[in-house]
């Protein structure tokens, strides 16, 4: 971002890429995946890189107000320093922190996040599947509470999945009943309290109980959480975790 | 002025002073929370009355208790014009006031209210049977145990009761109208009473028929003033609160935790940041942050508790709850009314030993002077609320927007900034946010996954 501003340029889009985005070697991978969309449908976008800082989620929900408004404001003083419009994020947390609990602190932005981004991309013809590789797959979606049930999306992801031509599988619980993967409310930054099972576990079985092929999920907490709970049943060579992009990226052969 | 008449008036004077007492404590327990903003327009939240409340659109998210529920609920708003006419009567000393005035109307009504009759019994039984033989999971949760089970039980048995009075005294009344029609008017054929009562009570004389009749025509009206007594102890108490929770239920995103305006304003102005004419106020005195009792609580969440019902949906889904964690949605909003009426009981008792110590000179109890060194925290362990993922499934479940998730959140907030507590596996992830700007102390450059992504 502040190598495009120096050279007075705006970028169509601020891609948001976050904590997991930026540091988890799995998460990246999506990055990477969200990245390559963008440039191939010839979308002009900019990262703030270092200057990008967490949106503050976890620590707001643990009850850390402090830190919350801390990283929280200083993203509102860059981002406004820049003039940020339109936001792209791959994290469903990211993404309903700013557009939800920033404005409040002054930072106003049209946040989508990427599977409405590229279910929009669909709609318009600008991004399409090329191929059948997934075609006779059965790929299951699993709902994020925060773009789900937190922030009633449940269809963008949808449309992009049967664009894939796989065969979608419902889970049991699935859309405003999804069952939540176990990491939200800062529970990823530490141990369970004690209890029968994991929270992953508990999903990672109804997803095997779906006879899924394919997990499709939005989150890259959800990705660890259920990755971690299918690897934990030692099925991680017959189901596979992939976010939404990554299937897109791996349709088209990019 | 008959005898009938005179008692009827004491029954109702004392029920209404006795009653007006317990209504006014839950009002004064409700508004021992803090003041809160109520976000979205008036308009939006009436819809939200009429959809949600009136019509029970969230309960339709599970059909067999939705359907059986809407039998009690549509039999219980149609009887009131029954018991609209119960009053006048034994006012004025009438029978079935209303009947010359509405004529053919009166007998669609009081079929409406028999048919009723019978769905709220299927309706009563189903619900004893889910409850007692069944045991429906979320019914007979631990939280459940003792009061709450009785509770839910006396409910029903209550609601038989009243049944049984309907049914005498339309029984025993369809008899008369053959027997003495001067006092008891035709009411045209009823569905339940022109039915079973000629069989059942064909051989009976008048005199028994008309003991019958008042014997019912009493049972229904002390069944109904038996629950306005027994509401304000109870969690059928929703019948009147659910309206006013779905009012009072602020429009805005689930996605927006309520800010902390203090904190902000005095991190922006650390940061220099402060917005122009907005400079915050200093006080030597350091607030409490978040809430460890009811009386910082907003109000709105008191409300809820009063208003829950126990049914257990948000536990049910509650995913922390489902793996075995303490964590029940439920009993978060249980919690905080036994709390709530705790802290009313003992002011109501105006003992001084309950003023605050730092207050002692203060010689009446009042609920500003309150202190009984208890806290939300003797209800509520911190193992609750730290197994809570935030996921929303119990705000989405509660068929009458009752938040669980604003106080479990506010509880936090006590235990991390005013405790300096909490899960010791959050302090290095609040130390990588703090420091690093990430929720990981990691010495990378944030953008150095872009090494081999560049265009």
């Amino acid at each position: 971002m502040s190598e495009m501003a120096a050279e007075n340029m705006k970028p169509e889009i601020l891609f948001w890429v976050g904590c997991a985005g930026s540091y988890d070697a799995r998460a990246q991978r999506v990055t990477k995946a969200l990245s390559t969309i963008l440039q191939n449908v010839g979308i002009d976008f900019a990262i703030l890189g270092t200057e990008e800082s967490c949106t503050g989620d976890p620590a707001r929900r643990a009850g850390n107000e402090f830190i919350f408004q801390m990283t929280a404001n200083q993203n509102v003083q860059t981002m406004n320093m820049y003039e940020v419009k339109k936001i792209v994020t791959a994290c469903p947390h990211c993404f309903n922190t700013i557009k939800n609990e920033y404005p409040a602190l002054g930072g106003n932005y049209d946040v989508v996040h990427h599977t409405q981004l590229i279910s929009t991309l669909m709609e318009e013809g600008r991004l399409s599947i090329e191929g059948g590789a997934y075609k006779g797959k059965k790929i299951t979606y699993h709902d994020s509470c925060y773009l789900g049930r937190v922030n009633g999306e449940y269809e963008a992801p949808r449309k992009a999945i049967e664009a894939l031509d796989g065969d979608l599988t419902e889970l049991k619980r699935s859309r405003a009943n999804g069952l939540c993967c176990g990491a939200g409310g800062a529970q990823m930054f530490k141990e369970d309290e004690p209890g029968d099972k994991r929270i992953n576990m508990e999903r990672a079985e109804e997803v095997l109980a779906s006879g899924a092929d394919i997990v499709a999920a939005n989150c890259p907490f959800c990705i660890t959480m259920i990755s971690d709970g299918i690897t934990a049943k030692e099925k991680q060579d017959d189901v596979m975790v992939f976010d939404i992009s990554e299937l897109i990226v791996n349709a088209n052969g990019w | 002025m008959g005898i009938q008449q005179i008692i009827f008036l004491l029954v109702i004077a004392i029920t209404f002073k006795v009653a007006y007492k317990a209504y006014a404590a839950i009002y004064r327990n409700i508004n021992l929370g803090k003041d809160r903003v109520i976000e979205g327009s008036e308009g939006a939240r009436w819809k939200n009355v009429f959809l949600i409340a009136f019509g029970q659109k969230k309960m339709f998210k599970r059909w067999i208790p939705a359907v059986l529920h809407g039998f009690i609920y549509v039999a219980f708003l149609f009887t009131q014009i029954e018991l609209i006419e119960i009053i006048i009567d034994g006012l004025f000393g009438t029978h079935r006031f209303f009947l010359p005035y509405l004529g053919g109307l009166y007998t669609v009504i009081i079929n409406s209210i028999e048919i009723l009759t019978v769905l709220a019994l299927i309706g009563t039984i189903a619900f004893l049977s889910r409850r007692n033989l069944l045991k429906v999971p979320r019914l007979v949760m631990p939280e459940m145990n003792g009061w709450p089970k009785l509770d839910g039980n006396l409910i029903l048995i209550g609601e038989l009761v009243l049944i049984t009075g309907i049914v005498c005294m339309n029984g025993a009344d369809v008899m008369l109208q053959k027997l003495d029609p001067t006092h008891f008017h035709d009411t045209g054929y009823l569905a339940l009473s022109s039915t079973w009562a000629p069989v059942v009570l064909g051989g009976w004389g008048q005199e028994a028929l008309q003991v019958l009749e008042r014997f019912g025509w009493w049972l229904h009206l002390f069944a109904v003033l038996g629950f306005i007594l027994y509401l304000p102890l109870s969690k059928h108490l929703h019948i009147f609160l659910a309206f006013f929770n779905v009012y009072f239920t602020p429009i805005k995103s689930r996605g927006e935790m309520v800010n902390m305006p203090d904190i902000m304003g005095e991190v922006q102005s650390m940061m220099g940041i402060t917005p122009e004419g907005e400079v915050p106020e200093m006080t030597d005195e350091l607030p409490d942050f978040g809430a460890n009792d009811v009386t910082n609580l907003p109000w709105t969440n008191i409300l809820g508790a009063f208003s829950c019902t126990e049914c257990g949906r948000c536990t049910s889904v509650c995913p922390a709850n489902q793996t075995g964690k303490k964590l029940s949605p439920r009993k978060i909003m249980m919690d905080i009314r036994d709390r709530a009426t705790e802290i009313g009981e003992k002011i109501d008792s105006g003992q001084t030993k309950y003023i605050a110590a730092d207050k002692a000179g203060e010689t009446v109890l009042t609920a500003d002077n309150f202190d009984d060194g208890k806290s939300l925290f003797d209800y509520i362990s911190q193992e609750e609320i730290n197994a809570c993922t935030t996921c929303n499934a119990c705000v989405e479940a509660c068929p009458i927007m009752i938040n669980p998730l604003e106080p479990i959140l506010e509880l936090r907030r006590y235990e991390i900034l005013t405790n300096s507590a909490g899960p010791a596996d959050w302090m290095p992830m609040f130390n990588a946010v703090e420091n690093s700007g990430s929720v990981w102390t990691i010495p990378d450059a944030r953008d150095a996954w872009t090494a081999d992504v560049e265009d």
